[in-house]
């Protein structure tokens, strides 16, 4: 029998609010080691950004004045330690081409990112959980066998090449749909629709495919155990074992692939919404990148980063949440 | 122990029949009886022989231009037309196995190279050790893996050898932590504790004596990782952040084929394949090997 952590009454609100804070104090070192690595890998870059903003030629004293601002005549460490603080106040500096607030840039970007990436895990899920589902019933069958071709041959496209292949279908043949751009949902929401088939389904392919392979195996196990047997000896419908039995449990590993696919589709989706033009997170960081704004790139890197430590973490409290088993520590 | 006894147990351990290690149940003939990995070894072995013998299989020169044939469909002169330069597109996808698979190798020798040592050192003396490691690797590992390689090309400069140390580097925790959690478990082992008493150096025990028995799922995740070291590599090279002009690379071929997408499909499509169909190879060898490694896996 497993031990219950939250069994005396009261006791679990004050366990999970420990809980909380003591993972939040273990994250402080990851963070600060992500941020030390932001910095590094931005401070590699050849030559400094006073020289991206004045360009070829600039006045020496212009320079001086510059460096000054942006406080890159400090040493190295100090420089750390004030962009650490800066970013702790929220202050990711400013854009290098239009002298636009890096977070302001972020923020504008971020509702088209937030729904494809929403639409394309909720498509995704749809799509994994139902043939997982259907795949682990049917356990070496042609179903089976089908479904398991079509999870490899999702988990091997690449995604870049599975978004050219849908224009090509759905926009240059069939011309069912625009081959790419976006319109906002205050705009029409039929056209913001229409605009994000292509680019969700891209995305949400792979995404099934994984989470089929997963569920497909953690029902798998799950099925063998004695609850099941007892269940199906209790005389319940197989429909109430599987969906109330075995499906319930068979999702609690799955979480964790849930909440890395989601981080991933945050942070990830950058060829498909460059292909798409889409314009999320990722086709700012390309746009950055290709006129060498790295203020940008680095708080683009940086909220991504931070976003995705965040997602592991409600990941974590989610499973204690549903499994009792998880203790909190 | 009477005579007869001692007699009789010696005449037992004679007749006892050990059995010797066969070549039907080594791994890799295992892994030969598995049809999917067998076509999975057969996809990547062509992939790697097309790179090899590029010069002898190619029909023309995957750089030469001919500004006359432009974006050519499909024909008995082209089997897969040409580019928007007129270069021949079978003969570009040929020359560019060779980008992929040393793109792989490299960024996944890399990883190991580097990754595998840590795990190593983080599970075996623990403490600080493991804390320095493992937070390290949790800071690399908290970003999506495309980002991460995007940043460090671009702050590095963009070329395919740097999109080699990038994926390299991306690809670092993975194995830092799977060798890690093996080498947690296999230092509590008998034999280990029998090395330490015998005498040998943490050097000896960590690398001959703990590490050959953790090697089986690094192999797995190397097939892997090398599968996605080419997606990586190609989505770099699509960005034009990997690979430069006028490298037969697949990723910069596919970002071509995009733009003449109006004009010939067959472009981006047979870039795309090509990539497909060694990320596949890989995969079902990857699956065949944690199959035949790790047989409770079997079938999952």
């Amino acid at each position: 029998m497993h031990e219950n952590p939250v069994a005396e009454p009261g006791n679990g609100e004050c366990s999970m609010t420990a809980y909380l804070v003591s993972r939040l104090v273990q994250m402080i070192p990851t963070v600060l080691l992500v941020m030390l690595l932001i910095f590094v890998i931005f401070r590699l870059i050849p030559g400094d950004p006073v020289q991206f903003i004045l360009g070829a030629n600039p006045h020496p004293e212009a320079v001086v004045a510059l460096r000054r601002q942006f406080g890159l005549d400090q040493p190295i460490p100090v420089q750390f330690i004030r962009w650490l603080g800066n970013v702790v106040r929220g202050d990711l500096g400013v854009s290098y081409i239009n002298n636009q607030s890096v977070l302001s840039l972020i923020l504008q970007k971020l509702p088209a990112t937030l729904q494809l990436a929403f639409l394309a895990m909720l498509l995704g899920s749809a799509i994994g959980i139902a043939l997982g589902l259907v795949s682990a019933l049917k356990q070496d069958s042609w179903t089976d066998m089908l479904v398991r071709i079509i999870a490899l041959f999702g988990f091997c496209t690449p995604r870049y090449w599975l978004a050219i292949l849908l224009v090509i279908l759905f926009s240059l043949t069939l011309k069912w749909l625009p081959s790419g751009g976006y319109v906002p949902l205050s705009e029409s929401v039929r056209d913001n629709l229409r605009h994000v088939i292509v680019p969700m389904t891209t995305l949400a392919l792979p995404i099934a495919a994984e989470q089929m392979r997963f569920l497909r195996s953690s029902m798998l196990d799950v099925i063998q155990q004695d609850y099941i047997r007892t269940a199906r000896a209790k005389g319940l419908p197989e429909r109430t074992v599987v969906m109330r039995h075995a499906l319930k449990n068979a999702l609690i590993p799955f979480l964790t692939i849930f909440g890395l696919q989601l981080g991933f589709s945050l942070g990830g989706s950058i060829v498909v919404e460059l292909i798409c033009a889409w314009p999320g997170i990722g086709w700012l960081t390309i746009q950055s990148i290709h006129r060498r704004d790295y203020a940008v790139v680095q708080g683009v890197v940086m909220v991504s980063a931070i976003g995705f430590l965040i997602i592991n973490l409600l990941v974590d409290v989610c499973y204690t949440i549903l499994d009792p088993r998880v203790r909190y520590d | 122990m009477s005579e007869t006894t001692a007699r009789t147990l010696q005449l037992a351990a004679e007749r006892v029949q050990y059995p010797r290690p066969s070549s039907r149940w080594s791994p890799l003939f295992l892994l030969l009886r598995k049809k999917s990995a067998l076509l999975g070894l057969i996809l990547f072995l062509l992939v790697i022989l097309s790179g090899v013998f590029a010069p002898l299989i190619a029909p023309y020169d995957p750089l030469k231009i001919n500004v006359r044939d432009r974006l050519h469909q499909p024909s008995r002169e082209h089997w897969i037309g040409t580019d928007e330069l007129g270069r021949d597109v079978l003969s570009r996808i040929i020359y560019g196995a060779r980008i992929s698979v040393s793109v792989g190798v490299i960024a996944i020798t890399i990883a190991i190279a580097v990754g595998v040592p840590l795990g190593v050192l983080a599970g075996f003396y623990g403490g600080m050790v493991d804390n320095l490691v493992m937070r390290s690797m949790d800071a690399l590992a908290a970003f999506p893996a495309v980002l991460l390689a995007l940043a460090i090309v671009s702050a590095m400069g963009p070329s395919i050898r740097n999109a080699m140390i990038a994926i390299g580097i991306v690809y670092l925790p993975a194995f830092s932590r799977l060798v890690r959690g093996n080498v947690l478990s296999v230092k509590e082992k008998e034999y280990v504790e029998a090395s330490r008493t015998c005498g040998a150096t943490d050097f000896h025990i960590m690398f001959k004596t703990i590490l050959p028995n953790c090697i089986s799922p690094v192999l797995v995740h190397a097939s892997l990782g090398f599968a996605n070291a080419i997606i990586i590599e190609a989505a770099l090279s699509f960005l034009g952040l990997g690979a430069q002009p006028p490298s037969p690379s697949w990723g910069a071929m596919l970002d071509q084929g995009r733009v003449f997408m109006t004009h010939t499909v067959w472009y981006s499509i047979s870039a795309g394949m090509a990539i497909f169909l060694s990320v596949l190879g890989l995969n079902l060898v990857g699956d065949g090997l944690r199959d035949v490694l790790d047989p409770r896996l079997r079938g999952r």
